[in-house]
């Protein structure tokens, strides 16, 4: 079992990320017992039968929308966005709309290259839980989550900008 | 201007910390290189030929006199004495050890001043018209507004990996002169019919590979929802922009493929949500950053100086340095000064550190201790009295800092090229250097009148050499360093991108063709026409026919050694 970051806490996790194989296809891959992150793929081409699951949650990959989850989210027990690069920055909004439009309030998961320099972002456009990188270590990654205080603008963590949170003095010259 | 309260010191100390951890877990090995460089990039620092190159944000072109101090003690500490200020009104230093970029950062927090995202695929320094808040044909100064934008996207934890980088320019004044048509966002601020502030919003400019001018897609957006609409195009941006080839990346490319109409209709469907959200602008956040950009303690003075006026008519080289470098002010008795940063024989752009405290102790003398960075890459004293002309101008060429030469063919924008820059094809500062050698004569100059010259070293385009009346672009052939030239380019209200006239040529060939070109435009001119009404009037095939009409010798074999 490895660690993740939940809450801001480093937790053991017992979630099995199913990821497509060469060869393999969303309809007939047989998903396994026990808790399983399936591809939105395979949510999709098996629905009626992992519909009925209570121990399946879905990625999404970077280059799909939060809105392909729009009648099953408040079901879902856990939902994922991949990052196949760590600079690929198309899971933040991801992330954003899963929160914003789709109002999910279960665990949002980042998986795959997931690192400690983009967690404070990651954290703000919504994601509550992090699957960092294995070969990094998680209790530096850790750290990530706090590398600023108090941001200018707002996201999803955070609804009204600095300039409605908090009194800001009138500089002058 | 802008002065930080203590959430921005607080952001900025935060942020040098972070990044010098950065710095420690690059040097021990904890983050690859791969990794760190967009780390590094996000904090100005790039890998160049020679060494790292460090920019650092100049928001908006605004700077005090203290802060361009601490600019000259960077150039001094840990540069080789001097900075090179860029077409996005930044300035950069060429020669920065890694091990040093962190200390940096943390003497320009001591000063207001920062790194952030001055590179990488992040929204970029927001920029402006130099001469905001005294420009006489103003509508609205639009540096509260750039200011406002500055903050919000400083660290968006949404827009921080986007396709590419992202470029937002804001312009208040009739004429364009911030280049917003080139910009990924180009704002204008405008007033409707009821005297409501809003903005026009094109989107999708850029230079490049594949120069465009923006589209506009909304006409009218007003003010207090500038946050959110942005936010909707970044998010349709972010989810749909290409990612699997980075020549096609920029939103530019987008909005060409969905049509300025479906790229509107997608944003305006994202903003729904969005608008009127507690993101939306309040009046007294307004008012709160406007309070800084209020105007400095304007003395009553005539709207004329007589000795000034005297100097003019009896003194030839004043009279010529002011026809250049001085502009109308909107403040009766005042005017805004160009200090040229084009002297023949020093790189467009640069500065040295001494130069750099002479202007500040000058702002702090003659313009209320402030300064401004131009995308033509020269500095502005914005707010001089008419009766301090004459003794500016004469400190001001003691320095080396009064070439009367702004608009003209000599007041060339330049990127620093193949000399420093990794990715440049040819080389442009000695390209640069050998035209101005050239046309070394201000009566010639003057003759030839307003002229924008462009040159970059690559297709990047850093240069703007799309948008130059001559453009000249460095290409790489056959492992040789060719100039490509167009003609027909403009920024300003009739932004437009320039023709190629025909095959390129060697460095040493180079001043002869801007001769032969200046030549025709000389000989077909109307009276008082500019070269680029020439242009437009003749097309590019009058210029074309003469320049390739006979062989131009050039008297080395490898032109582009001779400035080596």
């Amino acid at each position: 079992m490895r660690n993740i970051i939940k809450d801001h806490q480093i937790v053991a996790d017992d979630w099995n990320v199913l990821r497509l194989e060469e060869g393999q296809t969303p309809e007939s891959v047989a998903v396994p017992a026990g808790k399983v992150l399936v591809p939105l793929k395979v949510w999709q081409a098996q629905h009626a039968a992992l519909v009925l699951r209570a121990d399946v949650g879905v990625w999404i990959d970077s280059d799909e929308g939060a809105e392909a989850l729009k009648e099953d989210a408040a079901k879902l027990p856990l939902i994922a966005v991949n990052f196949p690069k760590f600079a690929d920055g198309r899971g933040y909004s991801i992330a954003y709309n899963v929160r914003s439009r789709l109002k999910y309030a279960g665990e949002l998961r980042a998986i795959g290259d997931v690192l400690r320099d983009q967690l404070f972002y990651m954290q703000r456009a919504g994601f509550n839980a992090f699957a960092v990188r294995e070969d990094k270590d998680i209790n530096d990654a850790l750290k990530g989550l706090s590398d600023f205080s108090q941001p200018y603008q707002n996201s999803t963590d955070i609804k009204a900008p600095l300039f409605r949170r908090v009194h800001r003095d009138g500089a002058s010259a | 201007m802008y002065r930080y309260d203590q959430y921005d010191h607080q952001i900025i100390q935060e942020r040098v910390a972070q990044f010098r951890d950065q710095v420690r877990r690059r040097i021990s090995d904890e983050l690859t290189e791969d990794e760190f460089r967009i780390l590094r990039l996000q904090n100005g620092l790039y890998m160049q030929r020679h060494a790292y190159m460090h920019r650092i944000a100049v928001p908006y072109g605004m700077l005090s006199s203290k802060q361009m101090h601490m600019l000259a003690h960077i150039a001094r500490k840990y540069d080789r004495g001097y900075g090179h200020f860029t077409t996005r009104q930044n300035i950069q230093y060429n020669w920065i050890k890694l091990e040093e970029a962190p200390a940096i950062l943390a003497d320009l927090a001591t000063v207001e001043m920062h790194a952030i995202q001055t590179s990488g695929n992040c929204v970029r320094n927001i920029s402006s018209d130099q001469f905001a808040g005294v420009a006489a044909d103003e509508i609205i100064d639009p540096r509260p507004y750039c200011e406002i934008l500055r903050q919000w996207s400083t660290f968006h934890p949404e827009f921080a990996y986007l396709p590419r980088k992202f470029k937002i320019a804001i312009n208040g004044a009739v004429e364009d002169r911030a280049a917003i048509g080139m910009h990924d966002i180009g704002l204008t601020v405008v007033k409707n019919d009821q005297g409501e502030i809003g903005f026009r919003v094109m989107v999708g400019g850029g230079l490049g590979r594949t120069p465009l001018i923006g589209a506009t897609i909304r006409e009218f957006l007003p003010w207090q929802h500038a946050l959110t609409y942005i936010e909707a195009i970044l998010r349709v941006y972010n989810q749909h922009g290409r990612r699997d080839n980075i020549y096609k990346a920029r939103i530019k490319i987008l909005l060409k493929a969905l049509g300025a109409e479906e790229f509107a209709r997608q944003v305006e469907a994202e903003w729904v949500d969005l608008k009127d959200s507690e993101a939306t602008l309040t009046v007294e956040e307004l008012q709160r950053v406007a309070a800084c950009f209020t105007a400095p303690a304007y003395l009553t003075l005539p709207a004329s100086d007589a000795a000034y006026e005297q100097e003019k008519a009896t003194n030839k080289a004043f009279a010529n340095w002011v026809m250049r470098n001085v502009k109308a002010h909107k403040v009766p008795g005042y005017a805004a000064v160009v200090l040229s940063l084009k002297k023949t024989g020093v790189p467009p752009g640069d500065i040295t550190a001494d130069q750099m405290d002479f202007v500040a102790d000058l702002a702090d003398r003659y313009s209320f201790g402030e300064l401004r960075s131009a995308h033509e890459q020269n500095l502005i004293l914005a707010d001089v009295r008419q009766a301090d002309l004459v003794s500016l101008w004469k400190e001001a060429k003691a320095h080396g800092l009064a070439t009367p030469n702004i608009g003209l063919l000599t007041d060339m924008i330049c990127c620093p090229g193949g000399d420093f820059c990794s990715l440049a094809n040819a080389k442009s500062i000695p390209i640069a250097g050998a035209i101005a050698e050239r046309f070394d004569n201000l009566d010639f100059l003057h003759d030839i009148g307003e002229i924008e010259l462009n040159i970059s070293g690559c297709i990047n385009a850093c240069g703007h050499h799309h948008i130059g009346n001559i453009g000249i672009l460095g290409v790489d052939k056959d492992g040789s360093e060719w100039y490509q030239v167009s003609l027909g380019g403009a920024q300003g209200n009739d932004i437009a991108v320039g023709k190629i006239i025909g095959p390129s040529f060697s460095a040493g060939q180079m001043p002869e063709v801007i001769d032969r070109i200046l030549q025709v435009y000389v000989r077909e001119r109307t009276e008082d026409e500019k070269f680029i009404d020439t242009v437009r009037r003749l097309g590019i095939a009058p210029f074309k026919e003469y320049v390739y009409a006979t062989p131009i010798k050039t008297e080395l074999q490898h032109g582009e050694d001779a400035y080596a």
